[in-house]
């Protein structure tokens, strides 16, 4: 086995059954492999309802594959203690105004990363890793500390997500369409955080969106998704411009270009 | 009759609450011809789906009209009786898509049971199932969806296909002006492509005469319409051709917000894209002068306390103080915005 690959995915599927007597199944993912290296963006892309989040929370473990192998770091995801295993993967998901309780002011979310931590540091030095976190991510500790979530922008409290990570400093992030509730202005801000990540902390990240275009500016390697079904997986350039499978290029075909005017 | 589809003049709606008054659209004027296209654009929050509502004469309970004229083909919506606005004005001259589109369908009637309702409500006399299947399988059908849509209930329509369904049932009277708000935003790309094809030809297929299409996405715009307006916290900053506009933005707003665009071109990638620093400013209490000047990196010392002229230039109306004379010689104020 490779050595650099942190997380390794190995014909996961997951079917979704209800029932008892008369049992349905639908099938939420379907024989899906790939493998994400380390410092790499990888890209899971999709119309809604082709499996992208489910394959997510499979690896972030909050729902179970019906078969299959996850492997982190070579050894399989359900081996780990649970709380050894969220220390190194996080997670940031789509819907930023949910993911913080409203009754609390910003701190706490980043203030109870560390209980996550195997030695958790001072009240002091807490302090003083926050405010150096999020002057590294470009936000104004005085600005941003003490608030509460209604006083900041969706783009705000996403990039305050992705500090909390960079806290627990995991080896692989899931962002689960992260900017799809964000305004097209402050979008960039998100995406270009995460490639700072990359960058500069050489985390992995699992990237799921159904916008080729932030797949494109972002990724490094990505997957095209269709009913459970991973159908085209490649370099972006490659598998965006120049595509093999059908379904790839009526995808490419269908988003809408900014310079120029389809003949309709 | 009047020529111009749609004529807003200085038109101001505010929310009030307890929250105090949001100046959401303040003091917007708007001509739309006969046979255009025009997409308006802007940022959440920027009083789109207002300025949609208060042209409609179709207001949520806390937005009020505060003032100014909106006339559709002559007929002023806010002088006319409620009862004449549905009777000749709605279906007629002008029909409205709102954004939650699915809400509007009847969930526990089927679709040609919804229409043949709503046949009864414009018109005054009951319809039978099938004059009802005849007149809408035509329409249907000269829009590209299959006669069986009618058979079913909204919940077994896909968003796409739903979408589809509600814009062809608000042009079954053939309205002149059709009103959509955000048409696309809640739909995969290959649904989007679909119904924008599927409102330009309702336009060549001459069921509608112009359209008004609401949506903060400027790629999709850019493909359905010919015209499009730049609106920011509650104005409108910029108005031209849409290619001009998103070719050449005048506007520091426009610039800005194509700055921060990410086409599918294979440039994208190498290029280092920043957002627009700051937030839309809270429309409870507006900046003095231009609305645009804490986020604006050309920013003079008038623009911090008067309000811009709007500026004829190139065939198009821009909203800046750059583009008058005191702009060409103005001292911009120097500051750091965090661009990232």
């Amino acid at each position: 086995m490779k050595g650099d690959a942190v997380v390794r995915v190995k014909n996961l599927t997951k079917l979704y059954t209800s029932g008892y007597i008369r049992t349905t199944e639908v099938v939420g993912a379907k024989n899906v492999s790939f493998d994400i290296k380390k410092g790499e963006i990888f890209c899971l892309v999709g119309e809604s309802g082709s499996g992208k989040t489910t394959v997510g929370n499979m690896i972030l473990r909050l729902i179970k594959p019906t078969s299959g192998k996850i492997l982190l770091d070579g050894k399989d995801a359900f081996s780990y203690d649970k709380k050894a295993y969220w220390r190194k993967v996080q997670a940031v998901f789509q819907d930023p105004y949910s993911s913080f309780n409203f009754f609390y002011n910003v701190d706490k979310p980043l203030n109870d990363a560390f209980d996550l931590l195997e030695n958790s540091p001072s009240k002091e030095e807490r302090k003083k890793i926050i405010r150096s976190t999020l002057e590294t991510i470009g936000m104004n500790p005085d600005e941003i500390l003490g608030r509460y979530p209604h006083q900041l922008s969706g783009g705000q409290m996403q990039r305050l997500l992705i500090a909390r990570s960079l806290i627990i400093r995991p080896s692989l992030l899931v962002a689960d369409e992260p900017t799809s509730m964000i305004d097209a202005s402050t979008r960039v801000a998100v995406l270009n955080e995460l490639l700072r990540l990359k960058k500069v902390a050489k985390m992995s990240v699992l990237f799921i969106t159904h916008d080729l275009a932030q797949a494109y500016y972002i990724g490094d390697r990505i997957a095209i998704m269709k009913k459970g079904e991973i159908i085209e997986q490649g370099p972006v350039r490659k598998v965006i411009f120049s595509p093999k499978h059908p379904y790839t290029k009526n995808l490419v075909a269908s988003v809408p270009p900014l310079h120029e005017r389809w003949e309709l | 009759m009047d020529k111009n589809a749609l004529v807003v003049k200085n038109l101001k709606g505010y929310y009030r609450g307890t929250f105090g008054v949001v100046h959401a659209v303040d003091g917007v004027s708007l001509k739309v011809d006969e046979g255009e296209r025009v997409g308006i654009a802007g940022e959440s929050g920027c009083g789109k789906s207002s300025f949609a509502q208060l042209i409609t004469g179709t207001t949520t309970p806390l937005l009020h009209y505060e003032g100014g004229q909106v006339k559709v083909y002559g007929y002023d919506i806010w002088k006319i009786s409620p009862e004449k606005m549905r009777k000749e004005v709605k279906c007629k001259l002008m029909s409205y898509v709102p954004q939650a589109m699915l809400n509007s369908l009847n969930p526990t009637k089927r679709v040609r049971e919804f229409i043949a309702d709503m046949m009864r409500e414009r018109t005054g006399r009951k319809y039978s199932i099938d004059e009802v299947r005849e007149m809408a399988i035509e329409h249907f059908e000269r829009l590209g969806l299959d006669g069986y849509v009618l058979d079913v209930y909204p919940h077994e329509l896909s968003g796409g296909m739903a979408q589809r369904v509600i814009t062809a049932i608000s042009t079954l009277g053939s309205p002149k002006l059709l009103i959509t708000d955000e048409p696309t935003s809640a739909l995969d790309v290959t649904s989007q492509k679909r119904m924008i094809k599927l409102m330009i030809d309702i336009q060549r297929e001459g069921i509608i005469k112009s359209l008004i299409c609401i949506s903060h996405d400027l790629a999709a715009l850019n493909q359905l319409c010919d015209r499009i307006v730049i609106m920011y916290a509650g104005v409108f900053v910029e108005d031209g051709r849409v290619d001009e506009v998103i070719n050449n933005p005048f506007h520091p707003y426009t610039r800005m917000l194509m700055d921060s665009l990410l086409p599918l071109e294979p440039e994208t990638k190498d290029k280092e894209l920043s957002s627009i620093s700051g937030v839309v400013p809270d429309l409870r209490n507006p900046p003095p002068g231009c609305r645009f000047h804490p986020r604006c990196d050309q920013c003079m010392e008038i623009c911090t306390r008067k309000e811009p002229p709007e500026v004829e230039k190139d065939g198009r109306i821009v909203k800046c103080w750059l583009y008058t004379k005191i702009g060409e010689k103005g001292k911009r104020v120097k500051r750091h915005l965090e661009r990232r």
